[in-house]
């Protein structure tokens, strides 16, 4: 039948990526119905960055097995992984920039959020942080290699900036840290 | 290519953000949530997903592609036995579902695991529902991580 010939690679691989956006949307979605006062949502979202640190924690064993990469020595290194991981797990290809003096704050630019791919914020919720799983994923996995970071939104597209801005502070290198929850 | 393994991570966290804001309200209200969410992603998704197809030609046709197709865009394997009354009832056999194969299967996991299924029975009843029918979807354990979704098609009077 001529089904079968729709189907190609790219079009399976956009539509599983669909799939994952879908899924966050209607869980956001959820969210907002069940507390409707912005400030309650953002709670929650603040939740969800929570829940991003979590799938941070486990997503980087999967980055390293898949990857095979080794030690990174300056924030540089890891800045190059966080790009490739971002590839890898997004399709998206960030571009690395705006490093600060000393080299430890620095920029990734998005140019298309796969996550806010048909997503248009309403006027009421316009002070949403609608990815912010996101800095929590990056957070929670490079806690795991032993660097804690600050993660932020510095521009949002859905906020109506130009582009979608990520902004990582090194804070310090983690010696011998328990997992959380254990001290 | 988005990974699969992220939208595993996204649906464990899921049930667990969601168990945690029921707390204080009784279980259901948590998969009555979990299957809302589904709801409404497999409306859309299914919408996406079938964009180059032609029509269907009748239920069964739906339900086919539902088993092969739907299945394993999401789970990346087909359904493993699909079975019929003709009258309206579909039973869907997983016998690997995805997204309980990583528990252990004692006592004390499997009492958790029917939150582990209530997204995916809202992403089925979305579709469904996308493509014209109206169902009810209920699934249950039948040994982990086998699984069967059974479908009740709400006929119009």
């Amino acid at each position: 039948m001529s089904r079968q010939n729709a189907k190609n690679v790219d079009a399976k691989n956009k539509v599983s990526c669909d799939l994952f956006t879908l899924t966050y949307g209607s869980l956001v979605a959820q969210l907002i119905k069940d507390f409707d006062n912005t400030e309650e949502v953002n709670k929650q979202l603040d939740r969800m960055y929570g829940q991003g640190y979590n799938i941070g924690l486990r997503l980087v064993e999967d980055f390293l097995a898949k990857t095979n990469s080794g030690r990174c020595h300056d924030m540089k290194e890891t800045a190059d992984k966080i790009q490739s991981a971002f590839k890898m797990y997004l399709g998206v290809n960030p571009s690395v920039a705006n490093w600060s003096a000393a080299n430890d704050e620095f920029s990734l630019l998005i140019d298309s959020n796969p996550l806010a791919e048909y997503v248009e914020l309403p006027d009421h919720l316009s002070q949403l942080k609608y990815s912010n799983v996101i800095p929590g994923v990056i957070r929670g996995a490079l806690e795991m290699v032993q660097i804690e970071v600050q993660v932020w939104f510095v521009q949002d597209f859905l906020k109506g900036d130009a582009t979608t801005e990520l902004r990582i502070k090194f804070i310090r290198k983690l010696e011998d840290a328990l997992p959380a929850g254990e001290d | 290519m988005m990974d699969d393994i992220l939208f595993d991570f996204l649906h464990m966290e899921s049930v667990e953000l969601l168990a945690q804001n029921s707390d204080n309200d009784s279980n259901e209200l948590c998969v009555s949530r979990l299957e809302h969410i589904g709801y409404n992603t497999g409306y859309r998704f299914v919408e996406k997903a079938t964009k180059e197809w032609q029509r269907f030609k009748d239920e069964l046709d739906v339900m086919k592609f539902i088993c092969k197709e739907f299945w394993s865009t999401v789970f990346k394997k087909q359904i493993d036995n699909l079975r019929t009354n003709h009258m309206g009832i579909y039973v869907l056999l997983d016998n690997r579902f995805r997204f309980i194969t990583h528990m252990s299967n004692s006592k004390q996991y499997v009492d958790q695991m029917p939150k582990y299924l209530a997204f995916t029975c809202g992403l089925i009843r979305g579709a469904l529902s996308n493509l014209g029918l109206n169902s009810i979807v209920t699934a249950e354990i039948v040994s982990p991580p086998s699984c069967r979704f059974q479908i009740q098609i709400q006929r119009q009077q």
